[in-house]
C-alpha cells in the first residue's frame, strides 16, 4: 500500500532550484533513507514532507490525499530534529506530552501514551529530568519520544545521529532499527552517512543537485549503480574509476584504457560512437593483485593497514591512485610491483554523462571472468 | 628573581589602586548623599566624611510630606505600567522581527532604531500637542505613553537580538507538535527569554523611574507628579534656602528600591546581557 507519494515536486528558494521534478513512492511501513552530499536537497525534501517548507509545484499525497496545504499537525507526521530541539525548560514528561496537550488529549489517555512511549524508549526513570541533565543518547531518545507520542503514521528523522559520538551512534542506529521493527510505522530518514543508510534502509534514495539519482535497496544501489555518481558515492573506500575510450561500439564493447590496454567488455555500447570517452568503475574489493616478475607491473605507492584488511594504493598514472582492498596476509609493501586482476562480473562502465552502460547478458558466459593488466602496458617509470 | 617578584607586586598594587579610584568615582556621590541626609540641617556645612550620630529628622520630614508619598506612588504606577506595556509590545514585535522572515524587516528595525535617536527635547513640543489632543495632560497616562515611546526602541532591539539567537529548530519542533504562533511564543520561546525580559524590564523601569523632562512638562499638580519632579520642587522655608538635607533624604529613599532591585536580579541581568555570547 502506498503511504506517501511525491508527484513532480519542485522547490525554489531565492531564485535557486533546490528540488527538481522529484517523483517518489513510499510504501506503508517502509524505512526510506535520503542520502546525498550536502546541499543536494535531502533535508529540504524532508521538510517539504513535514510541512515546514511549502511546495512550489507538484503534489504531495499521504494515503492518497493531497496534503500540500495542510498544517504539519494535520498531516500525521512526527519529526526528530538534528539538534534534538528539546524544550529546555520542560521536563522529559512535558516534552513528550506537549503535542498531546495541544491536541487536547484527555488526561488519562495522555498519561498512558506518554508512559507507553517512555517505556518503549527506556525513558521511564528519566521522566522528571530536564534535558540538560540528560546524556546525548538520552536526549536523542526524548526527541524520538516527542515525535512518536502523537502516534503519527510517518516518522521523519533529520540526521538524528550526527551529534553523537561514534560508539553511541552505532548503538542508537540499532535502537532505531529495533524501533522500526516494533512500531512498523513508515520512517523517512535523512543522513549523509552511508553506513547508516546501508544498515537501516529498506529503500535508499540517492539525491544529487536537487534530483533523484537512483532509488533502490542498499544492495541494488551498491551492486548495480545507475550512474557514476551513485557508484562513487556509496562504498568506502570509493569505487575506482579508470579513464577509457570506446574503440568499437556494439553489444559487447572493445574498450581502450591506459591501464588495462585494449579489452573486450560485456557492456552494450551500440548507441555510442567510437571514440567516446568512458569510465570504467571497479570497487576496491574486486581488484586482486598478483606479484609481477622483475621490473614490469604497477608500483605499490602505499599501504594502509586497518587491522582486518589493508588498502593498497597503486600508482597508475591516473588522477587518483587505484585502491585495492587486500587481506593482511598478502603482505604487500610500498615499492612492490604487481599485476592487476579485475573481477569482470563486478565491473561497471559509464558513459561520458555518467550513465551506466547496460550489461550484455550473454556475454558474461562467453568471456573469461577476469581481465588482467598486460604487463607491457605498465606505465613508464 | 626578586626583580620579577617586585614587578609582579607593583603591578598588583597598581591594579588595586585603579580599582579603588574607579570605586571612589562611582560610589562617592551616592555615599556623600547618604552622609548629608543623615545630618541635622545645622551641621550641613561642616565637611565630614563620616556620620558620628545619625540624625533621621530629614527622613521623617520627607516621609511626612503627603505629596512626596503620593509622588512615589505615581512613579511606581507609571514605571510598572511602562514596563508591562513595553515588554508586551516588544516581545510580540521581537517575535515578528526576530523569527519571521519578511520583506522590509531590516528597514523596520532601522526605523525603530532611528526613532530612538531623536533627543527628548526635539519631540517635546510635538508630543505635548499629541497629549493635549488626546486629553491626557496632567495624568499618569501622559507619562506612560511618552515613556513607552522612548523605551520601546531599546526593548525591541534587545529582545529581537535575543529572539534571533534562539534555535530555529525549537520553533519548528513546536510547529510539528501543533503549536500556533501564540502558543509557540508564550510556552516555548518566552520561558527561555526570562533573563532578557528581566534585564530589559529593569532597565525600562529605571529609565521611567528617573525621567525628569517629560514628567515636569506633562504634569501640573502635586497629585500627578512623579518622584524626580517632586524632589526638584522641594523647597525650603524661604526662597534663599535650599533644604539639602531633605533633598538628599528623598533622593536616597527613591534610589534604594532601585539598588535593591538590581541586587536581587543581578545574576539574571549578567546572564541576560551575556546570554548567547558563549555557547554552552
Amino acid at each position: 500500500m502506498i503511504k506517501l507519494k511525491l508527484d513532480n515536486v519542485n522547490k525554489q528558494l531565492g531564485g535557486m532550484q533546490i528540488l527538481r521534478d522529484v517523483n517518489l513512492e513510499i510504501a506503508a511501513g517502509e524505512f526510506v533513507v535520503f542520502i546525498g552530499p550536502s546541499g543536494c536537497g535531502k533535508s529540504t525534501l524532508l521538510r517539504l514532507i513535514a510541512g515546514l517548507d511549502s511546495i512550489c509545484a507538484g503534489n504531495l499525497l499521504i494515503d492518497g490525499q493531497r496534503v500540500n496545504d495542510l498544517e504539519p499537525r494535520e498531516r500525521g507526521v512526527g519529526m526528530v530534529f538534528q539538534s534534538y530541539a528539546l524544550y529546555p525548560h520542560m521536563s522529559v514528561y512535558d516534552n513528550i506530552s506537549f503535542g498531546l496537550k495541544l491536541a487536547k488529549t484527555e488526561k488519562s489517555t495522555l498519561r498512558e501514551r506518554v508512559l507507553k512511549t517512555a517505556q518503549i524508549l527506556q525513558l521511564d526513570k528519566l521522566l522528571q529530568r530536564k534535558p540538560k541533565e540528560l546524556s546525548g543518547g538520552q536526549r536523542q531518545r526524548v526527541a524520538m519520544g516527542r515525535a512518536m507520542a502523537r502516534e503519527p503514521d510517518i516518522l521523519l528523522f533529520d540526521e538524528p545521529l550526527s551529534n553523537l559520538d561514534a560508539s553511541l551512534r552505532v548503538q542508537m542506529r540499532n535502537e532505531i532499527a529495533r524501533l522500526h521493527a516494533r512500531l512498523s510505522s513508515t520512517m523517512i530518514y535523512v543522513t549523509h552517512d552511508q553506513v547508516e543508510a546501508m544498515t537501516l534502509a529498506d529503500k535508499i534514495v540517492v539525491l544529487n543537485g536537487g534530483h533523484i539519482e537512483q532509488i533502490g535497496s542498499p544492495r541494488e544501489l551498491y551492486e548495480r549503480p545507475a550512474s557514476r555518481f551513485v557508484a562513487g558515492f556509496l562504498g568506502s573506500p570509493k569505487m575506482n574509476f579508470l579513464a577509457a575510450r570506446l574503440h568499437t561500439p556494439g553489444e559487447t564493447s572493445l574498450v581502450d584504457t591506459p591501464v588495462l590496454g585494449m579489452t573486450s567488455l560485456p557492456f552494450d555500447s551500440s548507441h555510442l560512437a567510437a571514440g567516446t570517452l568512458l569510465s570504467l568503475g571497479v570497487r576496491p574489493e574486486h581488484v586482486s593483485l598478483k606479484a609481477a616478475g622483475g621490473a614490469v607491473g604497477i608500483v605499490v605507492a602505499g599501504v594502509e593497514y586497518l587491522g582486518s584488511e589493508t588498502y593498497v594504493h597503486l600508482e597508475t598514472g591516473q588522477e587518483e591512485p587505484l585502491i585495492c582492498r587486500c587481506e593482511v596476509s598478502a603482505g604487500w609493501q610500498a615499492g612492490d610491483r604487481v599485476e592487476l586482476q579485475l573481477d569482470i562480473d563486478n565491473l561497471h562502465l559509464f558513459d561520458n554523462d555518467g550513465t551506466v552502460l547496460e550489461r550484455h547478458p550473454q556475454a558474461i558466459e562467453t568471456r573469461p571472468n577476469e581481465v588482467s593488466l598486460r604487463s607491457d602496458r605498465a606505465p613508464a617509470l | 628573581m626578586s626583580l620579577r617578584l617586585l614587578k609582579k607586586t607593583l603591578l598588583r598594587l597598581g591594579f588595586w589602586c585603579l580599582i579603588g579610584v574607579l570605586l571612589l568615582y562611582a560610589v562617592f556621590p551616592f555615599y556623600y548623599a547618604i552622609v548629608t541626609s543623615l545630618k541635622p540641617s545645622g551641621a550641613l556645612f561642616q565637611v565630614s566624611y563620616w556620620v558620628e550620630s545619625p540624625d533621621f529628622s530629614n527622613y521623617a520630614a520627607v516621609l511626612h510630606q503627603a505629596s512626596f508619598l503620593r509622588a512615589i506612588g505615581n512613579s511606581l504606577v507609571v514605571a510598572l505600567c511602562v514596563v508591562t506595556l513595553a515588554l508586551f509590545l516588544s516581545v510580540t514585535a521581537a517575535y515578528a522581527l526576530g523569527r519571521v522572515k519578511f520583506r522590509g524587516r531590516g528597514t523596520v528595525l532601522m526605523m525603530v532604531l532611528g526613532v530612538s535617536m531623536f533627543p527628548q527635547v526635539a519631540v517635546l513640543s510635538g508630543l505635548f500637542e499629541v497629549i493635549r489632543a488626546l486629553g491626557l495632560y496632567n495624568t499618569s497616562w501622559a507619562l506612560i505613553l511618552s515613556y513607552t515611546i522612548f523605551t520601546l526602541p531599546f526593548t525591541v532591539w534587545v529582545l529581537t537580538t535575543f529572539m534571533g539567537q534562539l534555535p530555529h529548530e525549537l520553533e519548528e519542533a513546536a510547529i510539528m507538535d501543533g503549536a500556533s504562533p501564540w502558543v509557540t511564543l508564550t510556552r516555548v520561546l518566552l520561558p527561555l527569554l526570562w533573563p532578557a525580559l528581566i534585564t530589559t524590564g529593569l532597565l525600562a523601569f529605571i529609565a521611567a523611574w528617573n525621567e525628569f523632562l517629560f514628567a515636569l512638562t506633562f504634569t501640573l499638580t502635586d497629585t500627578q507628579r512623579t518622584v524626580p519632579v517632586a524632589i526638584a520642587l522641594i523647597s525650603g522655608g524661604s526662597p534663599h534656602e535650599l533644604p539639602w538635607g531633605l533633598l538628599m533624604a528623598a533622593s536616597v529613599l527613591v534610589t534604594v528600591p532601585l539598588v535593591i532591585l538590581v541586587l536581587i536580579f543581578q545574576r539574571r541581568i549578567v546572564s541576560g546581557l551575556t546570554a548567547g555570547a558563549l555557547k554552552g
